[in-house]
């Protein structure tokens, strides 16, 4: 057992009714004015941008990534006197992923602040990322002036329109009174139900204007609905379980979102049903229980996506079954009644029928489920062909002296140097595969990646993020790892002067193929071997690149070296980039093709 | 496989210094495969009577806050999500700050869930559903056409309750309502005298009686709100 109380987060076990009565921030803005009844109160105020900070110093919100600029100069002036620290990052879209990393970490939304017009379009991708992965994320941008607005100004962009469709909902703040309300509003809503990123566009002339509007504390939003699902459905839910004779949990990224892995746990161990988990899920279960079968879908196990093809009853918790998950959707656990536990009601059969749908919180139905279920499912055959299915599919890949480096090797040997609440970060493609595949994860939050757009560049800034997370959270002897691939850290490896600057004790492990490898393995696969625009052919010297922004670096290209740096990286006090020139031409297996049938996963190259 | 590290290298997962041990796992078709399928809406169905669902019309109505940018959520949800809809209209309601959206969609019945469910979560919706089949509907559609017999053109407008706005030496423009039928009959009619210019609002409806046309929607009389049970 690992999920004791002691190594538990502590934001999972806070739930929305205690943030309300969390303590405002003890510092110059808030003062003898605090009421008998103990409400948090914000203020005085002065500015419509003082009155942004106080709102989210109200909120609870500690930490800002950002890039200054023209239009957001106002609210970062305000910043200047404020409780929360602001990390400059060195470019706005690291600063989306660090806070979107931070928010992952901490249990709480992420805050990003940029300017207009460029500050504001290079936070895009990142936005669109945590609203794939439903990460709750409050970002902050400044605006042209209100008069301006709609005339091409310098540096004008129609931010609302552009982040309309990536974001849970977006404000534009029109008026310095109530600017302060809209922040707040937008922070709690970031994280009510279903998480996700909210947007404020802060004109120039609401920030600047003058109010002496105190912000109304925001009341956490969503707590007027009820958390908890239809009781006769549960129980409907409950019997189906009951009489399943091959039942598979599958959790999801929600599941960590609503701080429900003890939940989950409780659930499956009392009722002897395997685990499979989605790729945001990982952590949810330990992968070191003989229950756990790991993660299915792509990239996922033989013995998962056996066990879920195979399934009677599948029950799915905070997963919306996605295109890389479900494969083929005519072939996805065909003969699985369906319980699907989301908060989103949207995603009830939306991709995937539900034939017992449960809307509510995670938690709070993992633990109605528990409760319904009063006689534990007769899966010993089941467990036992599970079982067996891990001891014929196993993840595995070979170390012939012929050939370069593996880059699994790395990943397992980082894993072994490390503790287990160790936070891995990842890029996009191969090396973010490997990383997943051969990490024993066990906890809750350890696994941050980006997983339904498919960002490359994303580890760096969410190693930044990830890392002032757990120092913010008095975590700072956790390990923060980072594997990137080299096209990965191509992208976004200016944040190393934000690191070394910062003095942000992090591990970046860079898996050097040369190559944008899936798309690579891709073309190898699907396309004769015809390496269009995926062969790079010729790559900075990562390490030198890395003494040069101040952090160590170093080299690593056989077997022998690896422990040595592993250790070296680990034990440095700051910023370290291992450049791992791992093989070129090792594939990420087993694979499922795009929209093929999960049961006929292909373990080895010769069996695409 | 797992620990089995007897070669030079190898981390625990490693056949160490061997071919891959997945050349060893049994092929795709060396495995039990279910005979078991879903159809494209992930319902899990008997392959022989494959099940499609049939789209077919459904009238959604929504009631929302009327603030900026509500119109441009509803309709950039639809387009981003493919939803295939015929019409929509907008207008104010009897309170101040609420409008309702009336959308003609033709979908099948998971998508129409979908529609409801998704605008639904839209901040600015306040209540949406699908209105009942035997709501009153109607659209308004004003047409010109030629004016070379006026007299047949008035009695074809005549004969569908039309009122001529606006007759001139060359074209006259007529005002039609009704509901979708007898739109399309009239549009029939008005075509031998060739239709110059069309312009049509797409319908909208409201639920016949005392039923809300949204439901959970509790209509108002003159300056109550309308709301949310």
């Amino acid at each position: 057992m690992s999920d004791t109380a002691a190594q538990r987060r502590p934001d999972e076990t806070d739930g929305a009714d205690e943030r309300a009565e969390t303590d405002p921030p003890t510092d110059a803005t808030t003062d003898e004015s605090t009421p008998p009844d103990g409400e948090p109160t914000v203020g005085p105020v002065s500015t419509g941008s003082e009155s942004v900070v106080a709102a989210l110093e109200a909120a609870g919100a500690k930490t800002a990534f950002g890039v200054q600029g023209g239009a957001i100069m106002p609210v970062y002036d305000a910043l200047y006197d404020s409780s929360i620290r602001h990390v400059t990052m060195a470019h706005e879209q690291g600063a989306v992923h660090a806070a979107d990393a931070y928010g992952v970490v901490a249990g709480e939304p992420g805050l990003c602040m940029a300017t207009s017009g460029p500050g504001a379009t290079n936070l895009i991708t990142g936005i669109a990322d945590a609203d794939m992965d439903s990460d709750a994320m409050l970002a902050l941008t400044g605006q042209v002036p209100t008069d301006f607005v709609g005339n091409d100004a310098f540096q004008e962009t129609d931010t609302i329109g552009i982040t309309r469709p990536i974001t849970k909902h977006n404000y534009f703040a029109d008026a310095a009174d109530t600017v302060g309300d809209t922040v707040g509003e937008a922070f709690e809503l970031s994280r009510a139900g279903r998480p996700g990123p909210t947007l404020v566009d802060l004109p120039k002339d609401v920030t600047q204007g003058e109010t002496d509007e105190t912000p109304a504390p925001a009341a956490p939003a969503g707590t007027d609905t009820d958390p908890s699902a239809d009781p006769d459905a549960v129980e409907a839910a409950a019997r189906a379980i009951e009489s399943a004779e091959r039942p598979v949990c599958l959790f999801g990224g929600g599941v960590i979102k609503a701080a429900a892995s003890d939940e989950a746990r409780a659930f499956a161990r009392d009722n002897g049903i395997p685990v499979t988990m989605t790729m945001p899920g990982i952590g949810s279960f330990p992968e070191d229980d003989e229950l756990c079968l790991s993660w299915g879908g792509m990239h996922g196990t033989g013995y998962a996506n056996m066990a879920i093809t195979h399934a009677d009853c599948l029950i799915g918790v905070g997963t919306r079954f996605d295109d890389r998950l479900t494969g083929g959707i005519d072939t996805f656990a065909p003969e699985a009644e369906v319980v699907h536990v989301d908060v989103d009601p949207a995603e009830i059969s939306k991709n995937v029928h539900a034939d017992y749908p449960l809307i509510g919180d995670a938690k709070q139905v993992l633990t109605q489920l528990t409760d319904a279920v009063r006689e534990t499912p007769d899966a010993a055959a089941w467990r036992e062909q599970c079982a067996e299915w891990k001891e014929t599919y196993p993840l595995t890949y070979a170390t012939p002296d012929d050939e370069p480096l593996k880059p699994q090797f790395v990943v397992e040997a980082f894993d072994e140097a490390t503790d287990d609440d160790t936070i891995v970060t990842t890029g996009v493609g191969q090396h973010q595969m490997w990383a997943s595949q051969f990490w024993t994860y066990t906890e809750p939050r350890t696994w941050v990646s980006s997983h339904g757009l498919g960002t490359m560049g994303y580890g760096v800034p969410a190693a930044i993020g990830a890392r002032v997370a757990a120092d913010t959270m008095g975590d700072g002897d956790r390990d923060v790892v980072c594997f990137d691939g080299d096209g990965s850290f191509l992208m976004t490896m200016q944040e190393l002067s934000v690191a070394v600057r910062e003095e942000l004790d992090i591990a970046i492990a860079v898996l050097n193929n040369e190559y944008i490898g899936m798309v690579r393995q891709w073309q190898d696969a699907f396309y004769e071997g015809r390496h269009m625009a995926s062969e790079y052919g010729w790559m900075p010297e990562f390490d030198k690149l890395a003494e040069a922004f101040g952090a160590l670096g170093l080299r690593v290209d056989d077997y022998d070296e690896v422990a040595p740096a592993v250790e070296e990286a680990l034990d440095y006090d700051g910023p370290a980039v291992v450049d791992f020139h791992v093989d070129p031409e090792e594939n990420v297996l087993p694979m499922v093709p795009s929209g093929g049938a999960n049961g006929e996963f292909a373990a080895s190259e010769d069996q695409l | 496989m797992s620990g089995d590290s007897s070669g030079p290298v190898g981390g625990p997962n490693s056949a160490a210094g061997a071919e891959p041990a997945a050349d060893a796992q049994p092929a795709p078709e060396e495995r039990p495969q279910p005979a078991g399928r879903r159809n494209l809406e992930g319902i899990r169905i008997d392959p022989a009577v494959e099940a499609e669902h049939d789209s077919r019309r459904a009238v959604i109505s929504a009631l929302v806050e009327d603030e900026p940018g509500v119109l441009a959520r509803v309709s950039g949800l639809v387009s981003r999500r493919q939803f295939n809809i015929e019409s929509l209209t907008v207008g104010p309601t009897t309170v101040d700050g609420h409008s309702r959206i009336t959308m003609v969609v033709e979908e099948t019945d998971p998508g129409i869930d979908q529609i409801e469910k998704q605008m639904a979560k839209l901040k600015p919706v306040i209540a949406v559903g699908e209105v009942s089949g035997n709501a009153v509907r109607s659209e308004l559609v004003l047409l010109k056409v030629a004016a070379d017999d006026p007299a047949a053109v008035h009695a074809v407008t005549e004969m569908y309750d039309g009122r001529t706005l606006d007759a001139g030496p060359h074209t006259i423009t007529v005002q039609l309502t009704g509901n979708e039928s007898k739109i399309d009959d009239a549009l029939d009619a008005f075509d031998q005298f060739g239709i110059i210019e069309i312009a049509r609002t797409g319908q909208t409806a409201l639920a016949r009686g005392d039923t809300p046309t949204v439901p959970g929607e509790k209509p108002g009389t003159a300056g109550e709100p309308t709301t949310r049970d």
